[in-house]
């Protein structure tokens, strides 16, 4: 595996030449490199990681367990691609257990998510229920503590 | 009213301010100033070795341990040299567990030095050797160690330095400020020059696990040389646990016993907190600096591509977490450099100088800190150079 891919998830602003550099590649070697990640899918975006409540976006989140109706000859592929369609929807995973797919949606009010619940996700031919969980504050995601980070207070002899 | 000089000992009195410190005094509550001046690691020790401190806490594990340290944990230190540097030795009578690798030190110099012995250093070093020496009543012998040779001590350098009042040879590889390392066969060399002499070496091992591209050799690894080495090393550098204050000395049982009253009387034990959690790192940490170390290494790579892009001249560290380019094409003193750069361009390095007159005409860099703070700091030396 391409340790450039791990580097990349942990920090996506490292510029080429920096990541060539650190990595003893050669800089065209490797952005020929990272534009095929592109364009094969296995790098799909870069992004920040912001911490919402620290602004004065109006903003709530939830996660959703969503169970599919079972049905003979059935994947969950198609109905999982629909519920990604929304714009609201930030993530959709296949789950393991007593659900089928955890559906992580962001809006601007309770009454919003609430509204693409009951009548966005839940009318969906093939959706049998759902079990809305809001989120109270996010602590950790993609591997980062959201909180202030410390001062540099080092010390030295 | 008292009289202080009275009070004082000369010997203390005397003893000049680290260098390092001056530096980075000076940029204390600017945070318009980008430093890389901090000689400890930016990790944060990791979460099963804190934990394993804390369990300790909440298991009500507050006593005095044994003088020398917890067993286990002494036996764990044995078992890891070995494993790590294959070194022999017993954990119940040849480690003791020190407040970090500065008492190691500490108690490796005081065990040995009277007044009238000689204690051969190699600069630019650490800046803790000297003084040392000095309270235990020794005169340090200053080996400076050349560019040239890529920092490493020369063994025709050292016989020259050798007389009849020499006690002990520091060696400290991987080195601080320099970044250099001494390989196997040329520590092997410097074993032929105290071969036949009752020399005995402190050998300063704190980054032996962070060396880029070949595994550290110990020095009480070469052949003969075990009997008359004292290894203080720690876990302030390769676990992430400077705040902890944990090291340790490997010596052979003769040594270790003498140590062991110094310790005992000045310090008791090592602060039992911190020795359950050095026990879950030495038994369980390898993995964590595997990890840490190969984001020195990138840094390491990074910061030397810069340099030999801006054209400033750097050997290859090989070794901690330092780079030491040379600047002395610039014409201005390694104090004067930085200084300028410190109050023209807002970045703080800390001048060759601090670790000895050698250090004259480099500078030290620290690479322990984000790549982003690493590219800030650097651009500002690199418009400071251009300027003159
Ligand atoms: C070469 C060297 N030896 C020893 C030490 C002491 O480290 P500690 O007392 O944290 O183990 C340091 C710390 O900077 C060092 O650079």
């Amino acid at each position: 595996m391409d340790k450039i891919l791990n580097l990349l998830e942990q920090n996506a602003t490292y510029t080429v030449e920096q990541l060539a550099a650190m990595c003893d590649r050669d800089e065209d070697e490797l952005r020929a490199t990272i534009d095929k990640y592109e364009k094969d899918g296995v790098i799909l975006g870069y992004q920040a990681l912001v911490d919402w409540d620290k602004t004065d976006r109006e903003y709530v989140s939830a996660f959703i367990e969503v169970k599919i109706t079972p049905k003979h000859d059935f994947g969950y592929d198609k109905v999982a691609r629909t519920i990604s369609q929304y714009p609201e929807v930030q993530s959709v995973y296949l789950m393991s257990g007593v659900f089928d797919l955890a559906v992580l949606i962001e809006g601007k009010t309770l009454r919003e998510v609430a509204y693409f619940v009951t009548h966005k996700l839940s009318t969906l031919e093939d959706v049998m229920s759902c079990s809305t969980h809001f989120v109270l504050r996010k602590y950790k995601d993609k591997g980062v503590e959201y909180r202030v980070p410390d001062a540099d207070i080092r010390g030295e002899l | 009213m008292i009289d202080y000089s009275k009070v004082l000992s000369s010997t203390v009195s005397e003893m000049k301010p680290s260098g390092i410190r001056k530096f980075f005094d000076l940029l204390q509550g600017r945070d318009d100033v980008v430093g890389l001046t901090v000689g400890q690691p930016d990790f944060v020790t990791p979460w099963h070795i804190r934990e394993a401190g804390i369990d300790s806490l909440k298991d009500g594990k507050t006593y005095y341990t044994s003088n020398a340290g917890l067993e286990e944990l002494r036996v764990e230190i044995a078992n890891y040299l070995e494993r790590r540097f294959s070194l022999k030795y017993d954990g119940a009578s040849e480690v003791i567990v020190t407040v970090g690798g500065s008492e190691a030190i500490d108690l490796a110099v005081r065990a040995c030095v009277e007044p009238g012995d000689e204690v051969i250093i190699p600069t630019p070093c650490f800046v803790c050797y000297e003084p040392c020496v000095r309270l235990a009543g020794g005169t340090p012998v200053i080996l400076e160690t050349k560019a040239k040779n890529n920092f490493k001590v020369d063994p025709e350098e050292l016989r020259a330095l050798i007389t009849p009042k020499t006690k002990m040879l520091v060696l400290a590889y991987p080195n601080n400020p320099t970044g250099a390392i001494m390989t196997k066969e040329e520590l092997e060399e410097i074993a032929e020059v105290i071969r036949d002499t009752n020399i005995v070496v402190l050998s300063d091992e704190i980054y032996s696990e962070l060396t880029y591209g070949r595994k550290h050799t110990s020095f009480a690894s070469i052949e003969g040389m075990h009997e008359r080495t004292i290894v203080a090393s720690g876990f302030s550098k390769s676990y992430a646990m400077t705040g902890w204050r944990m090291g340790y000395i490997a010596a052979p049982k003769i040594l270790a016993k003498q140590m062991l009253k110094l310790h005992q009387y000045v310090i008791m034990c090592a602060p039992t907190t911190s020795q359950f959690a050095a026990l879950e790192a030495v038994k369980n940490g390898d993995s964590d600096i595997e990890m840490m170390k190969e984001e020195y290494d990138r840094r390491r790579k990074y910061l030397l591509k810069r340099f030999a892009k801006m054209g400033i001249e750097c050997f290859e560290p090989e070794g901690a977490f330092y780079a030491f380019p040379n600047i002395g094409k610039f014409g201005l003193s390694s104090e004067e450099f930085c200084e300028r750069l410190l109050n023209e361009y807002k970045c703080a390095i800390v001048p060759g100088n601090a670790f000895g007159e050698t250090g004259e005409g480099f500078a030290r860099i620290s690479y322990a800190y984000s790549i982003k703070h690493i590219d800030q700091a650097l651009d500002r030396i690199e418009e400071f150079v251009k300027t003159i």
